[in-house]
């Protein structure tokens, strides 16, 4: 497969990257696609299970509901391209999803936080979710073609998440002196992290000779940003910082509170790894 | 093996009922993406709702399970070849949900839209129960993935909206 022909006609996964010759079967393009999906399926599901702590605790019912299903539907983000994956390699999504240690998973350090307060989670949730939509964008016409198809549906779900964290973060900017001080004190702490959600993956220009990502991942961030100087103006709440985040956007060192909440995701599936479900 | 048509096969799908809102069936939400149907073989596609669905393989093997023995051969597999969406319930579909209280979804943003032009836009819906205009959206997210929650200010009665997605 050659650079510029339609989606339509790529070969789809794994012998799109078994084929001879072209773009997609050299290996650092290979390899950049992998990292590219792992950490996009780890971005995925570390928010859903921090979404899915809320269950219960919400400050009110409907928000129970709401994250509830958030999590749901970024956890089946995450089953879906873990899928992608394992086509790939001819691997388990759930060995994939589950089966490594806090330091292998590859999600942005803006997920490494903890729940802590209502607006922390609201100003957390904008954040990812603005970044993950300008990352959807660029993959929409992906010329890997079980990726764009994924992400087509997905951008579909994603945008019921977009409108539902504008107004919560409306709600809270607008809403008296506690509430909105406590937003800006979340976005304050959590900017430079959230810059990481679109950090570069290495090789992300091969990606975009490959016809699979639109632009580099810095271009994105860019757009991103541009998207969102708007609405932050308009609600007074501040900018990301100047500087660019610093280096290990994606691990290897993982915070405590990230290793607490592997420990309960993981906890069933290490009681009896070989369980059949 | 009497030999079924196509019509049959379609006929057989719009009796499978949909696990969450059993009042539609997989046809009246347009789930079904392809049948194709030889002598030997009889192929069914259908398309997830939503990713995380849980109640899809429930569908896929009700799917198999009403479709058995209508060929020697029955395949029915998931696919995203295209995305599914609102936009396919049928008007048949629409009205059962409006008859047990669902309202229908409105049109769906086109999918080629950049997803950040879309964060300002807000569901609207008639309530299904007296038909007033005068409704408030309550919850974008509700019981299951594909619904939304409402109030109706003159009936003084939730109701349900299927997500425009």
């Amino acid at each position: 497969m050659t650079t510029g022909e339609p989606a339509a006609t790529a070969p789809r996964a794994p012998e799109a990257l078994g084929g001879s010759g072209g773009a997609l079967s050299a290996p650092p393009v290979n390899r950049a696609l992998r990292d590219l999906l792992l950490a996009m399926a780890d971005d995925e599901f570390v928010i859903g299970f921090w979404d899915s702590e809320w269950t219960g605790i919400a400050p009110v019912l409907e928000e129970d509901v709401a994250f509830a299903s958030l999590a749901q539907d970024e956890i089946g983000h995450a089953q879906a391209l873990y899928r992608l994956l394992a086509d790939l390699d001819g691997g388990d999504p759930d060995v994939i999803a589950f089966g490594r240690r806090p330091e292998e998973y590859r999600h942005a350090r803006l997920l490494d936080h903890p729940r802590t307060d209502w607006a922390f989670s609201v100003a957390r949730r904008f954040l990812y979710d603005t970044a993950d939509a300008a990352r959807l964008d660029a993959l929409v016409a992906s010329a890997y073609t079980p990726l764009a198809e994924v992400v087509a549906k997905m951008r579909r779900e994603e945008t019921y998440h977009l409108r539902h964290m504008l107004a919560w973060l409306e709600r809270l900017a607008t809403g008296g002196d506690q509430p909105r001080a406590r937003l800006v004190a979340a976005l304050e702490r959590l900017w430079p992290d959230a810059l990481c959600v679109l950090d570069g993956v290495e090789g992300d220009d091969l990606l975009v000779e490959a016809g699979i990502l639109a632009e580099p991942l810095a271009a994105t961030r860019r757009r991103w940003l541009a998207g969102l100087a708007p609405e932050l103006a308009r609600l007074g709440l501040p900018g990301p910082p100047p500087a660019a985040p610093a280096a290990g956007c994606r691990g290897p060192d993982r915070s405590d509170d990230f290793r607490w909440l592997w420990e309960q995701f993981t906890m069933v599936r290490r009681s009896d790894p070989e369980a059949v479900w | 093996m009497r030999t079924v048509s196509e019509t049959e096969v379609w006929e057989a799908l719009a009796e499978v009922p949909d696990p969450e809102i059993p009042v539609v069936s997989v046809v009246d939400l347009g789930l079904v993406h392809t049948v194709e149907l030889d002598e030997r073989r009889l192929r069914v596609e259908l398309l997830p709702t939503f990713v995380g669905c849980p109640a899809l393989e429930l569908i896929r093997a009700s799917v198999a399970e009403r479709l058995a023995g209508m060929a020697p051969v029955v395949e029915v597999e998931m696919t995203f070849a295209v995305p599914w969406t609102s936009d396919r319930i049928t008007a048949e579909g629409r009205g059962k949900l409006r008859e047990s209280g669902f309202a229908p979804p409105g049109p769906a943003p086109a999918g080629d839209r950049p997803l950040f032009s879309t964060i300002a836009l807000r569901p609207t819906a008639a309530c299904p129960w007296c038909g007033s205009d005068d409704t408030t959206l309550e919850n974008l997210f509700g019981p299951t993935l594909c619904r939304t929650l409402f109030w109706c200010n003159r009936c003084r009665q939730p109701f349900e909206q299927f997500k425009a997605v």
